[in-house]
């Protein structure tokens, strides 16, 4: 039977989501994990919390 | 194990004819007519009497959870408390609108966790989690009801988010055991009900809101409302809560609690809209008013928390229960 695929959600105006747990690798070879059932990665590079989404993508208003 | 929360003391006639209900076996029916639906009396009576739907009193038997006379007088506080949010809080209908509006960050944020990050004391960070207690050392208890309430994708992608708050499998990181590890962090005492006493009605509001849609069915719109409205702003606010422990120099284990939440809520706020309010909606358009009403009284709750505290705050008293 072939495996399920992982499945991997561009919101747009948000994170990535990806299903399962993952191990993320960094630009400099530290891997991080995630274990939730869905992880929200950052690609607004906003995060202070990289490379996990921490919702910094917002908008900002007065 | 801990034991069993003791009862607490009476705030007003409602309350003392509750607890001394639960306490002596005897059914009376005050009335409710005359209460202030959010004042202490009312709301302390309202959360004991949902208590028992929870993890119940020391000293109550079991059964009275169901005793008709007790679920007689909750459904006259509810009736109470219900009408007059109906009344403070706008209706609508557009829960797309509602939810781009808690989409945006202020540039400059108020409220209590910008009052903690900016000018908070540990003394400001220790009632600020005794208030979140009532809520948290129970975390996603609440929302948990509507579970076989819902069917298909809605229930599915609730019960992904839920699955997270209770830990994933792993009781560790349980949702409800990190605040408990926060508050020995904190030299505060982390049993189940050990604060009740000291939370005052606008606090019990917010917890009675969550009970009263979790346990009624025909509520589960504004469950799901009040638990966007949650999970949608929970990451910013942690975020500045994080930063506000660590400028006070409080220790890791104080801080993993909102740290996790950081990141948690990032990945909720997602699932909660795609997954759980957009196949609710397509599944049961008609539940459109109580989602905004779910969200809007929440807010409103809320924003009654952080006047209350606030008030105290800026005058240098305590916002607890003396």
């Amino acid at each position: 039977m072939t495996p399920r695929p992982t499945r991997v959600t561009l919101t747009g105006d948000g994170p990535v989501l990806v299903a399962g747990p993952v191990e993320v690798e960094l630009p400099d070879g530290t891997v991080v994990r995630s274990d939730r059932s869905v992880t929200a990665l950052c690609v607004c590079r906003r995060s202070r919390n990289a490379p996990f989404c921490d919702t910094s993508h917002r908008r900002r208003v007065r | 194990m801990s034991a069993d929360p003791r009862l607490p003391a009476p705030r007003g006639p409602l309350s003392d004819a509750v607890i001394e209900a639960l306490r002596s076996g005897v059914t009376v029916l005050p009335a409710v007519e005359r209460a202030d639906p959010y004042g202490e009396d009312l709301q302390l009576a309202l959360y004991c009497l949902y208590e028992l739907h929870y993890r119940g009193f020391a000293g109550v038997p079991d059964e009275r959870e169901w005793d008709p006379a007790v679920l007689t007088i909750r459904a006259a506080m509810e009736h109470a408390f219900l009408d007059r949010l109906r009344a403070d809080v706008e209706p609508g209908d557009d829960v797309t609108a509602e939810l781009d509006a808690l989409l945006v960050e202020p540039v400059e944020p108020a409220g209590l966790s910008q009052y903690l990050r900016t000018t908070g004391e540990p003394w400001h960070v220790r009632e600020y989690v005794t208030h979140r207690s009532l809520y948290h050392l129970k975390e996603a208890d609440p929302q948990a009801w509507v579970i076989p309430r819902l069917s298909g994708a809605v229930k599915a992608g609730l019960v992904t988010v839920e699955h997270d708050e209770y830990g994933a499998g792993d009781a560790r990181r349980m949702h409800s055991e990190l605040f408990a590890e926060m508050m020995r962090a904190l030299d505060l005492d982390p049993a189940y009900g050990a604060h009740l006493d000291a939370a005052p009605a606008e606090t019990l509001a917010e917890v009675n809101l969550m009970s009263y849609c979790g346990l009624h069915r025909g509520m589960r719109g504004a469950l799901i409302g009040q638990f966007a409205a949650v999970e949608l702003t929970s990451s910013p606010g942690s975020d500045r809560l994080v930063r506000a422990f660590r400028r006070l120099g409080l220790p890791d284990a104080a801080i993993a609690f909102y740290a996790e939440h950081v990141e948690a809520d990032a990945v909720h706020e997602q699932v909660v809209r795609r997954n759980v309010i957009a196949p609710l909606l397509a599944s049961e358009p008609h539940l459109a008013a109580d989602v905004v009403f779910g969200i809007r009284a929440a807010e409103f709750l809320a924003d009654r928390f952080a006047d209350r505290v606030l008030a105290r705050w800026t005058r240098g008293a305590s916002s607890l229960r003396g």
